[in-house]
């Protein structure tokens, strides 16, 4: 066995830099990195990306700011992310939490997603050490609540939602060295939690709202979907697609780029029963990787309009 | 009297930036840490209690040091030891154990001799502390 190390004595401090040039910085700490990857892997987002870039200046300035030793503080890094299902904010969240590592705002870059069930227990006694134990595994890392608001449920004074939002509360507050947590959920029901919660609001520095995806902006994550799972869409089935996307966003229950990987994942199956049930001899690499039109108009979703449009 | 067990101990108190970067290098290792506390300081009771669960998977020392403030907020005036386990060989065994609390006065201990048979004299160390019963040891 190694000897455990020693904790290092402080050292005294080298004398402070005289200036800090932040284009350096920018390259040197992989903040770039992060920010180019950012728009090259994430479609659309174009807001979301301008609020990263100026988060990352900000923490960029920040961190100078420390080195010359005109800050002390840890600026407050807790923030919310509002939008609808499927625009990206978990996605998002893991380069954040990236983003901050790189920065040295956290130790260790990990991201702990959670739900409620994660936070609140069952019954008394159960909640706080459920919550703290998530808490202790986010610690050095990023927490993702996913709908945040459902925390806190008004019409059950007895909920014990409450009890994991006074420990996340005080945790926010007291390790914000330790801890980053990053609330996520529909924007309208998370304004009415921090309305009713206002402890959240006044703790949380950055607001980043996703804008829905455009159907251009849809069937360019759908292809860029396929294209990682090594399949491709004939000319028609491109047709098909914009079609269907154009459909399914009047239906209920649209998740923006979720639905697109549930339409792509029933594609696929129906592309293998169709290949297994119609093939007569060995299948080349193509026809094994080509979505074809068919495949997508299968869809529920073309049936409902059709029988919709007979009714009429 | 300052009592020496575990590692570190004829070392000053470790500071708590310490003890973080002590508990940091068990984690990289992935050696599990946890907690535990006695107000018996005889050096073979080997019977500490345990403070909360052993910590398996929490990548930060920032968690361990956490359940430490709580820790001493309750039981500041008794031991309190970080020990880390090893699991690497098929079962759990302990790699490092540190002192990370003390009483503010350590009395220390007497020496009892009992005479046997054949004026044979058998020794005994006992903690002045456990003249007192469990839980009011100390403060």
């Amino acid at each position: 066995m190694s000897a455990p190390a020693f904790a290092e004595t402080e050292a005294p401090q080298d004398a402070l830099p005289a200036a800090i040039d932040l284009h350096e910085e920018f390259e040197t700490s992989g903040v770039k990195d992060i920010l180019a990857e950012l728009d090259r892997e994430l479609i659309g987002l174009a807001p979301v990306k301008r609020r990263i870039r100026e988060t990352a200046a900000l923490l960029l300035v920040e961190r100078a700011r420390r080195r010359m030793g005109l800050a002390h503080e840890t600026p407050t890094l807790h923030m919310s992310f509002t939008g609808n299902p499927g625009t990206g904010k978990t996605t998002v969240a893991l380069r954040m939490a990236d983003l901050l590592h790189r920065l040295g705002y956290i130790r260790k870059g990990h991201l702990v997603s959670v739900t409620r069930d994660d936070l609140v227990g069952q019954y008394i006694g159960h909640t706080a050490p459920k919550t703290k134990e998530i808490l202790k595994k986010a610690m050095g890392g990023v927490l993702f609540i996913d709908e945040a608001y459902y925390l806190y449920r008004p019409e059950n004074e007895r909920d014990y939602g409450q009890e994991a939002i006074e420990i996340l509360l005080q945790v926010m507050e007291n390790q914000r060295d330790d801890l980053v947590v990053i609330l996520a959920g529909y924007a309208q029901r998370m304004d009415r939690f921090f309305e009713s919660n206002p402890g959240f609001r006044s703790r949380i520095a950055h607001h980043i709202d996703f804008p829905d995806y455009t159907d251009g902006e849809l069937l360019r994550i759908a292809e860029k979907m396929l294209d990682q799972q090594n399949y491709l869409f004939d000319d028609a089935a491109t047709q098909a697609m914009t079609e269907y996307i154009a459909r399914r966003r009047g239906q209920p229950h649209f998740a923006n780029a979720r639905s697109i990987r549930n339409a792509l994942d029933r594609a696929r199956l129906r592309q293998a029963n169709r290949l297994f049930e119609r093939a007569k001899g060995p299948l080349d690499a193509k026809a094994l990787s080509t979505i074809s039109a068919e495949d997508i108009t299968a869809s529920r979703v073309f049936a409902i309009k059709s029988r919709e449009g007979e009714r009429k | 009297m300052r009592i020496t067990q575990g590692a570190f101990s004829f070392l000053p108190d470790l500071t708590d930036d310490q003890i973080r970067a002590q508990v940091q290098y068990c984690i990289d290792n992935k050696w599990a840490v946890s907690l535990e506390f006695t107000d018996d300081p005889h050096p073979r009771n080997v019977y500490w209690d345990m403070w909360g669960h052993p910590m398996f998977d929490n990548p930060d020392a920032a968690a361990l040091m956490m359940e430490l403030n709580a820790c001493r907020k309750l039981y500041g005036d008794r031991y309190i030891r970080v020990v880390a386990f090893d699991s690497s060989h098929g079962w759990e065994s302990v790699k490092l154990s540190f002192i990370v609390n003390r009483p503010a006065e350590e009395p220390g201990y007497r020496l009892e001799r009992q005479e046997a048979a054949g004026r044979m004299i058998r020794y005994a160390t006992k903690p002045y502390a456990a003249d007192k019963p469990a839980g009011a040891r100390y403060g």
